[in-house]
């Protein structure tokens, strides 16, 4: 039902994006106005949600990360499991935003006959997301190639290393194919396991299957129904540089790619999809096990209330404690 | 709001990231491509629409077509030209120039053909 959904919001977009194409002027909108909008959106609400986490207060580090502590000298350390210095959680952060290492430790239980229940480790998650992630980092690198003019080396170098199979004309790029293959498994993962799909939510589906149609109708642009590129690159170059215009005929295809883009971009700030800053935010992951070397104030303690040592309590409160018959240190 | 001095500079970083092709065009849509049109043929052997969206496709059927499955290397135009059907002697018979026909377009668009893998590019001076 919840896969139905997802489904059905995508391709009601499809039709959205389709039929304002072909009506007058729609083309214009969704060249011209529809990018900055959904642009504006996420820039701006992608920082406002930002600093809303940031308006949280953190009270104390949180040392249960994996890994041994520092601790006395002649046990081992974990340093980037478990860094005490800010290099350390440094590293810790750059592995976890680029291998994906929580991911690499997720664990599954199952119930056996027995019955018993069983723990293992489930990497499916981990090496699915690694697929995923990085061709749609590829893909969207690549797309830099429409935006920028003359195009850098090192785009043209990436797109040069994606093609370089050199199969089929236009090219086949090999991230078109994994991007498919990584969403497909993700998507494949949330229905196979009863206990995933379970817990999934419109909310999980519906960006794996936007993203599938913005990737489907990408890669039909490439390969099958080809609309003209120079005039897109104008287009793109043209919304680049303040100056949008539509050069010619584009194809319909087009206008729905960049209509779902658009949807994503504005979709982006308000769903789980801003993991994507919120990953550098991971409590566990952003701050170092210094407890026991460090003083940490909790943030919303009230300045006003200073320190109460016992001993100043007992003085406060000495006659009363006397009088109840409570055992004081100082007569 | 806590750790400013982290989360601020990190915000400015990504959006500097995501506005780094509008900073690095600076408002100057640059060359935009402008292919010589031959001066002794009016018509190509395919419409112009068709040629502009899927030569790349008529060209690598040629090559599959002639070089590996024998078959014929000379074809006939909806107008009844003859033509031949190879990159050097069909295409560029008229649009002679690579520089200022085919690297037009492939340049602005980052798309590098492995035509010249095989085949020797035309001297041409720059």
């Amino acid at each position: 039902m919840k896969v139905l959904q997802s489904v059905l919001l995508v391709l009601a977009l499809v039709v959205v994006g389709f039929v304002v194409a072909i009506i007058p002027g729609g083309q214009a909108l969704i060249g011209k106005v529809l990018p900055y909008l959904a642009f504006a959106v996420f820039l701006l609400f992608f920082i406002v949600k930002v600093v809303g986490w940031a308006k949280s207060p953190v009270p104390f580090r949180i040392p249960t990360t994996a890994g041994q502590e520092k601790s006395l000298p002649w046990v081992k350390q974990s340093r980037f499991d478990n860094p005490s210095t800010t290099g350390g959680v440094i590293v810790r952060m750059l592995l976890e935003v680029t291998m994906f290492r929580s991911l690499f430790r997720n664990t599954k239980a199952e119930m056996h006959d027995g019955p018993y229940l069983a723990h293992g480790s489930s990497k499916y998650l981990w090496l699915f997301a690694l697929i995923f992630h990085y061709s749609f980092l590829v893909v969207v690198l690549r797309h830099l190639r429409l935006f920028l003019n003359p195009v850098p080396g090192l785009i043209q170098a990436l797109g040069g290393a994606d093609g370089f199979l050199q199969v089929l004309s236009p090219g086949l790029y090999i991230s078109d194919l994994t991007i498919v293959l990584g969403l497909v498994l993700l998507f494949g993962r949330r229905l196979v396991r009863p206990q995933i799909r379970y817990i999934s939510l419109v909310n999980d589906y519906f960006p794996l299957v936007l993203i599938f149609a913005i990737a489907t109708s990408g890669i039909l642009m490439r390969y099958i129904i080809r609309p003209d590129i120079i005039n897109i690159k104008q287009l793109a170059v043209g919304l680049a540089t303040f100056h949008p215009v539509i050069p010619g005929e584009m194809g319909t295809i087009f206008f729905v790619h960049l209509f779902l883009v658009c949807c994503l971009l504005v979709y982006f700030p308000f769903s789980k999809l801003m993991h994507m800053g919120g990953v550098f935010l991971s409590p566990t992951r952003n701050m170092a096990n210094n407890n026991r070397m460090v003083h940490h104030d909790n943030p919303w303690n009230d300045p006003a209330i200073k320190p109460h040592s016992y001993a100043g309590y007992e003085d406060e409160f000495r006659e009363v404690m006397k009088e109840a018959e409570i055992p004081v240190e100082k007569e | 709001m806590y750790d400013k001095g982290k989360i601020i500079p990190g915000l400015i970083v990504f959006v500097l990231i995501a506005v780094s092709p509008i900073i690095y065009n600076r408002g100057n849509a640059g060359h935009v491509p402008n292919p010589e049109k031959p001066k002794n043929a009016k018509e190509c052997v395919r419409p112009v629409a068709e040629m502009r969206e899927s030569h790349m496709q008529m060209v690598i059927d040629w090559r599959t077509d002639v070089i590996r499955d024998n078959g014929a290397r000379e074809a006939v135009t909806a107008g009844g030209v003859k033509y031949v059907r190879s990159l050097q002697l069909g295409c560029m018979k008229c649009h002679t120039s690579k520089q200022k026909f085919c690297d037009e377009c492939h340049k602005y668009a980052s798309v590098e053909p492995y035509c010249w893998d095989c085949h020797i590019a035309p001297e041409e001076k720059d």
